[in-house]
């Protein structure tokens, strides 16, 4: 039992902040703070991949020593799922850039950033037209 | 609806810890993610690399080496992610002096 | 919306700082095979310093450091110099982005080595570019002062 929770305490720490932005993105009216909830939910998914690719006693993945011979597997951290998550890192950023312009576009169309007040106008804007 | 969606928060949270109890311990070397060899006796990945990463390029940091060396690939789609995401921005947003509004 | 107040600390220090945190992004980029470091990093921290004094001197001032228009353009050249190192590669008889057919001398894993560099910065370029013209993009039309 002990053993157990010793060995995925880190996991649980993610699914709370997994959570937090689960929240936001569901039960938040307002485009921004769904956003918001957007972005922390990314955060949360990188974080668990780190999480996950530790050894106990090990160090950066980088070589001490230049490598005179051949490295010993143990006392490095693996490395791969911290190359994969700085490409989702910068993607992050990307997309969370992408949806704050079509937000601005949305505001400038329809002058309103509530979402039930958001889907009344775009139907009587498809009713009238 | 509301009291639905909160019903429906807690019911996700729930199933993600009740499946995370199936995870390995985290850290240990004996996980399969840290092994040398994997289960059909081909070398694991990240071993291999931590390995052979210094005689293939002279480079001690593993971390560049991957993610330019062995795995190129990803990164070039990645650089084309950031530019597609930047032609958008700029598509959306530029407005012309004669069609404004 | 109400007009920005200027303050004169945080304009003189940004003034101060901004070259040298472009200096350090350098160092990050470079270094990267020696240090935790590469070019996703050091093309972020250049942004940076590009964007800290868009913040505290408004758009108008700082177009003096770095134009608007210079954007987009600066992220097309970094993917083209990615995308250049992978076809110098290909022309010169091997196949696309393996390193060791550049035809700079010095042995397999020297020119691995090299390889690794020219992407880095082509991917530093491109990073930093598109990270300016997106917050240059956000705030078009807006009377920011």
């Amino acid at each position: 039992m002990i053993e157990q929770i010793l060995g995925h305490y880190a996991y649980w720490f993610v699914f709370l902040l997994l959570t937090i932005g689960l929240y936001g993105m569901i039960l938040k009216r307002n485009l921004v703070k769904k956003l918001i909830g957007m972005t922390i939910f990314q955060v949360s998914v990188i974080l668990f991949y780190i999480a996950a690719s530790s050894k106990w006693g090990g160090t950066v993945p980088v070589l001490l020593g230049h490598g005179e011979h051949t490295p010993d597997t143990g006392i490095y951290i693996n490395p791969l799922p911290h190359t994969l998550m700085l490409t989702a890192i910068v993607v992050g950023v990307a997309t969370a850039g992408v949806a704050f312009a079509l937000v601005i576009t949305i505001f400038r169309r329809y002058h309103t950033l509530n979402e039930p007040d958001l889907l009344k106008k775009m139907k009587e804007g498809d009713d009238a037209s | 609806m509301r009291v639905v969606n909160w019903i429906l928060l807690l019911i996700f949270t729930g199933l993600m810890i009740f499946a995370s109890l199936g995870l390995p311990d985290r850290g240990k070397i004996e996980a399969p993610l840290n092994r040398e060899t994997s289960a059909a006796n081909t070398p694991n990945a990240p071993s291999y690399y931590i390995t052979h990463a210094y005689e293939d390029a002279h480079t001690p940091n593993i971390v560049t080496v991957i993610l330019a060396d062995y795995r190129g690939f990803d990164t070039l789609g990645e650089e084309t992610v950031i530019l597609a995401a930047g032609l958008i921005c700029l598509l959306l947003l530029r407005r012309r002096k004669a069609s404004d509004e | 919306m109400n007009r920005y107040q200027e303050n004169p600390i945080v304009l003189l220090i940004s003034r101060l700082i901004s070259p040298f945190i472009m200096l350090f992004a350098l160092y990050v980029i470079f270094h990267g095979h020696y240090s935790p470091g590469g070019g996703f990093q050091g093309g972020t921290m250049l942004a940076a310093s590009v964007l800290l004094l868009r913040l505290a001197a408004g758009s108008d001032i700082s177009q003096l450091q770095f134009k608007k228009s210079w954007g987009t353009p600066l992220g097309s050249i970094g993917v083209l110099i990615y995308f250049g190192t992978g076809l110098a590669a290909l022309i010169a008889g091997g196949q696309f982005l393996n390193y060791i057919y550049l035809p700079l001398g010095g042995g397999a894993a020297a020119e691995r080595s090299m390889g690794i560099l020219l992407v880095e910065i082509g991917v530093g370029l491109a990073v930093m570019g598109i990270l300016v013209a997106i917050y240059d993009d956000l705030l078009e039309g807006e009377p920011d002062d």
